[in-house]
């Protein structure tokens, strides 16, 4: 398998506080690789760097996408390569339909939009098109469902890669289930993700994870290492462990 | 090409639909003073009458109990560059009755066009009134509307009222809308409008809930980009046990766009409750994001934003 994306030494600061401290690490198309680590430790920072969403702009480090440097795209560049994002919270969109969200999909891709492949993206993450489609993605959605209409989108996108913010976050036992289907589909179809979480549970959906602690990647691995890892030292802890950066194997 | 012809055909590059042949349609056309067409059905007295230069009166009656099952159009508007309207409007919707108004407003070629609209409107007990006004205004920004409405909903009536500008140049627009409500009634003011280079936006919508249960909500939504200007003053009062309002104000700028919200409440009966929301700002950088991350670019996303916002 060729190298989709490759983060090389990515160091960040914002307002005089590191973020991420030189983070490394790459994904092959079809893989699925986690990013597991406690709130506030740098993951959905390094999602937005990648995506170049708020103007991230690492001040040292590349960020390295189908052979292209993506360090000084746009969103919207890096989104027509095949980079895309699912965010932990999706936004709402007064008056805009569920049909409409789902049709910019097809649109990115230059393709004419299709009712029965966006039907099909619903039906994908157990929304039913008939009772959603002319609904707006607006407060009458729960966050679960947004998310899952997220996700529809994504599918429609058939990006590269899609970076997946906590996409367990505020989703009950069903749509998690759903949501481990949808990570099968890319994997079969070529699409790389990057599965961000701070849930050991959502590592089984992952070919390689990594544990970023602090703005940095401190052990990668199989996921099962990883998890028993995250679950023996880093969510006990209180700072008394001292945490060794060796690379599993 | 004859008067009529021309303004059915200006309305139908607006976007309005071909309804003026339909017997069961009730309408009326007006070209500034020129009553072009008038047809009503029954249980519903729809008629224009010129007063003075300028000036029509026009007046809708539905009879009670009558519930008029098509939307009565009325298409105004003036056609050359320059010109005057001016509508006076009385509205009565009698006991149980009920009837839709669209009211399509065109002034496609105005360089210096003043269009004119003074409104009394009465609901009586149980009665329902919808009244849905769609502007086109061309791209010259040379209209000035001055809108004024006098509404008295008894009780158990309800009125809706919409307005949307969403192509075209604004000019000016001042709207001052005030309405009383009794027990139970309802009212609810929607107010659509994007405005750009010089457009300047003023309204004001009042609505007194005076009566118990009765109930109010005001909800405008406004777009502005270039040096745009808007001031929008939503008030409602609350004076009755169970008298409940919301007033909703989300202006979208860009540019050197300049908006004002000033939402009045007050409430002076322990029973009543009324909310009000404001938002004014730039277009929110995670809905702008999300759908760039999509490949659409900035002015894309932007433009599926705010007119989302527009349509809802």
């Amino acid at each position: 398998m060729s190298k989709l994306l490759e983060v090389k030494d990515i160091h960040l600061t914002i307002d005089e506080a590191e973020i991420l401290k030189g983070m490394e690490f790459s994904i092959e198309q079809g893989e699925v690789f986690a990013l597991i680590g406690p709130n506030g430790c740098g993951k959905s920072t390094l999602a937005y760097t990648l995506m170049g969403i708020n103007n991230y702009q690492p001040q040292k480090g590349e960020i390295v996408f189908k052979g292209k440097n993506l360090n000084k795209m746009k969103i919207n560049e890096r989104a027509k390569l095949g980079l895309t994002l699912a965010w932990q919270e999706p936004a709402r969109y007064h008056g805009v339909t569920v049909r409409e969200f789902l049709s910019l999909g097809l649109k990115s891709r230059g393709e004419d939009v299709s009712e029965k492949k966006i039907r099909d993206a619903l039906n994908q993450v157990a929304i039913r098109p008939g009772q959603y489609l002319d609904r707006f993605i607006d407060k009458t959605l729960s966050g679960g469902e947004r998310k899952r209409i997220e996700l529809a989108s994504l599918i429609l996108m058939e990006p590269d890669l899609v970076i997946l913010d906590e996409p367990d976050s505020g989703v009950d036992v069903v749509a998690l289930n759903n949501i481990g289907e949808v990570i099968n589909h890319f994997r079969e179809n070529g699409t790389g993700i990057l599965l961000i979480t701070h849930s050991e549970e959502m590592l089984h959906y992952a070919d390689r994870a990594a544990l970023v602690c602090e703005g940095e990647i401190i052990r990668q691995g199989k996921p099962d290492a990883i998890s028993d890892y995250f679950k023996s030292y880093c969510l006990p802890c209180h700072k008394e462990v001292e945490c060794d950066t060796e690379v599993a194997s | 090409m004859n008067d009529y012809q021309m303004m059915v055909d200006a309305y139908k590059d607006a976007g309005g639909e071909d309804v003026f042949s339909d017997s069961d349609v009730a309408h009326i056309v007006l070209e500034r003073d020129k009553i072009l067409g008038q047809h009503t059905v029954e249980g519903l007295n729809v008629q224009a009458e010129k007063t003075a230069e300028d000036t029509v009166k026009v007046f809708v009656t539905v009879e009670s109990g009558y519930k008029i099952k098509n939307p009565v159009h009325m298409c105004f508007g003036v056609l050359p560059e320059e010109g005057r309207q001016k509508i006076d409007m009385n509205v009565h919707v009698k006991e149980n009755a009920h009837v839709e108004v669209r009211a399509d407003c065109i002034f496609p070629n105005a360089v210096k066009v003043e269009h004119i609209m003074d409104a009394v409107i009465n609901i009586d007990p149980h009665g329902s009134y919808i009244y849905k006004e769609h502007h086109f205004h061309g791209d010259n920004g040379g209209v000035e509307v001055i809108a004024r409405s006098d509404i008295n909903v008894k009780s158990d009536g309800k009125l809706t009222t919409k307005f949307d500008l969403l192509k075209g140049r604004v000019g000016k627009i001042d709207f001052d809308y005030e309405a009383e409500l009794a027990d139970n009634a309802a009212v609810e003011m929607l107010a659509r409008i994007s405005g750009q280079k010089d457009d300047f936006i003023k309204i004001r919508e009042a609505g007194h809930l005076n009566g118990k249960n009765s109930r109010g909500v005001l909800d405008s939504k406004i777009a502005l980009k270039d040096s745009g200007e808007a001031e929008i003053y939503n008030e409602l009062t609350a004076g009755a046990a169970g008298a409940m309002g919301h007033v909703d104000c989300t202006e979208i700028i860009k540019d050197k766009a300049v908006a004002r919200a000033v939402p009045i409440v007050e409430v002076s009966h322990p029973e009543a409750k009324v909310t009000h929301e404001a938002a004014i700002g730039s277009v929110d950088s995670t809905q702008l994001q999300t759908l760039m991350a999509r490949g659409l670019d900035e002015r894309e996303a932007s433009e599926i934003i705010i007119q989302g916002l527009l349509n809802d």
